[in-house]
């Protein structure tokens, strides 16, 4: 079964325009930079905010239809929805704010779905406290709790862990992972932050300025990004604008003053070459793809060395290389070298 | 010393609180929701009587409830009852006059409660009774019993539209604000001094319970960000 989402929302210099299914068993990402809709699209999906005109649909059943004038309220739309602070009810216990989510059963089937709850999330001990008595990782899964109880159709993550300063995200990561694993309805996944979307998502549907680009794999947006803000999204630095070379596979940038080999012949659209500092690599000359660099700033990051290069005579952007502090440590002349790209890691990418 | 006006007060105080507490919570939980241009018409026509002199209210309800007027002459024939002079009628003026006090503690209780937590019990299939009554009145409590608690006092000190309202009738409209006048007024200073002390007391003892209510409404919400 799936969740589909096609909607439209005008706000005040904003615009959101949103297209995607989220199938089960599958985690869809919806990645993009802060402001950009997101949370908004959350919001409409699960019920909380109207959409000016669209379809939502989850396992068949219209949640919300502009042109029928369907618009479900939230309590009818069993969607759960783990907001960024987590929003437990501070004057109710940890055991309170899942017991009153279970809607209408039984005394004693409450008490044992609680204790059950209790239990999948580790929450153990914890039963008696109230939300502000909680570290952070312990009131998202007290919220998973809650969410789990109320017996959801489909999941809605709202960046899940930007509330938390821990270290030990990871941990909580895999938490997360573990809860959304059994949880047999369509995930959708608020974030900004590309790792967190690879370890968890198999689907991603970038958002840039309130427009949805069409979903595809993880695996696909961080191996050939289409657009810019697709590349910078999945983690691109380098970016220079480009022309149609005079052989099919081959590219002119003009800034840099150099033809680039690629591994297919021009996309149709495309305008600027995105190219990763990880691709960058030292290289001899007359090899494919070389050109002659100069050296103008080094920065040593945690397990890497980061070097911005200038391709002399030319007035372009640096190209910033990401090279092993041993791979760097062992260039005979640290300041003037030849790198070079392989074609098939060149993004040709529509603006 | 006869001891009715400090029960009419009393009694009338108690009654409009009443009445002003729901009202009240249900006039600012729908202007804090309400679109901006109708929140601030509607927010100024309900402050009103906050500015406005008590004369100028009490003029106004008897404008509407006295005998010879729509509201007041509609009642008197359809039930033989006369809505002023009595000592009931001083609940009408205190509940105008408290009213813009419990509105507004309601609404800022209101408006500083966090939206996220309605809209999450929404999404987990609490209906909006339970999220009213259970989730916004709790983390609104403080303010709200603030609110209450002030609007108790003012409607125990009032004086000006209960006396236009009311009239003073030793035993049946007299309350302890109108028994200080009329003490004053026929040279009795002995007497009006010690009803004097007895407000200043009411009043001082109402004061620190709504101090201890904000600080206790303050630091609970302190924690509750820690």
């Amino acid at each position: 079964m799936a969740l589909t989402v096609q909607i439209k929302k005008r706000l005040e210099g904003f615009r959101l325009e949103v297209d995607f299914t989220a199938r089960d068993g599958e985690p869809l990402a919806l990645l993009g930079a802060s402001g950009c809709g997101k949370s908004m699209t959350l919001q409409c999906v699960a019920g909380i905010r109207r959409p000016d005109w669209g379809r939502i649909e989850l396992d068949g059943e219209v949640l919300f239809d502009s042109g029928r004038h369907i618009d479900l309220p939230p309590q009818r739309r069993r969607v759960g929805y783990l907001f960024q602070q987590y929003a437990l009810f501070p004057n109710m216990t940890v055991e309170q704010n899942i017991a009153v989510c279970l809607g209408r059963a039984e005394e004693s089937r409450r008490r044992e779905r609680t204790a059950e709850l209790v239990r999948m999330l580790r929450l153990e001990g914890l039963e008696g406290r109230r939300p502000r008595q909680l570290s952070g990782g312990q009131q998202q899964r007290a919220a998973l709790a809650r969410i789990l109880a109320s017996e959801p159709r489909a999941i809605l993550l709202d960046e899940p862990f930007s509330a938390l300063d821990s270290h030990l995200k990871w941990q909580l990561e895999a938490d997360l992972a573990d809860v959304l694993a059994r949880f047999p309805g369509p995930v959708v996944w608020v974030s900004h932050d590309r790792g967190e979307v690879c370890r968890n998502c198999r689907q991603v549907c970038v958002l840039d300025s309130g427009r949805s680009a069409p979903a595809s794999t993880v695996r696909e947006l961080m191996e050939c990004p289409r657009t810019v803000s697709a590349a910078r999204l999945s983690g691109c630095e380098n970016y220079v604008p480009i022309r149609p070379g005079p052989e099919p596979d081959l590219v002119s940038v003009p800034d840099w003053h150099l033809t680039l080999r690629c591994a297919g012949p021009w996309r149709e659209g495309a305008a600027v070459l995105g190219i990763r500092a990880c691709h960058v690599r030292p290289a001899a000359a007359g090899e494919v793809n070389a050109f002659p660099c100069e050296t103008v700033r080094v920065t040593e990051d945690v397990s890497a060395v980061l070097a911005d290069l200038r391709i002399p005579g030319s007035e372009g952007p640096l190209l910033r290389m990401e090279l092993d502090r041993e791979a760097w440590a062992a260039l005979p002349d640290r300041g003037r070298l030849w790198v070079s790209v392989p074609p098939e890691r060149l993004l040709l990418l529509a603006p | 010393m006869d001891w009715y006006p400090l029960y009419n007060s009393l009694r009338i105080a108690a009654i409009s609180t009443a009445a002003v507490f729901f009202l009240g919570i249900w006039a600012a939980y729908y202007t804090a929701r309400a679109p901006r241009a109708v929140k601030g018409l509607l927010d100024a026509v309900l402050t009103l009587p906050l500015v406005l002199p008590p004369t100028v209210v009490g003029y106004l309800l008897l404008l509407a409830l006295g005998p010879r007027r729509p509201v007041g002459a509609w009642v008197l024939e359809r039930f033989s009852v006369r809505l002023t002079m009595t000592w009931w009628s001083g609940i009408f003026a205190t509940a105008v006059v408290i009213f813009p006090l419990m509105y507004r503690t309601a609404r800022g209780a209101f408006e500083s409660f966090d939206e996220t937590l309605a809209q999450a019990g929404q999404t987990l299939g609490l209906s909006n009774r339970f999220i009213f009554w259970r989730i916004r009145m709790p983390a609104c409590r403080q303010g709200i019993l603030a609110g209450t608690v002030l609007a108790f006092a003012r409607a125990l000190g009032e004086y000006g539209a209960t006396s236009m309202i009311c009239g003073y009738t030793p035993g049946r409209t007299a309350t302890v604000s109108t028994t200080v006048y009329q003490l004053w007024r026929t040279g009795e200073d002995g007497l009006a001094l010690r009803w004097v002390l007895v407000n200043l007391a009411i009043s001082a003892a109402v004061l620190l319970a709504v101090n201890l209510l904000e600080r206790r409404e303050r630091e609970g919400r302190r924690s509750r960000w820690r």
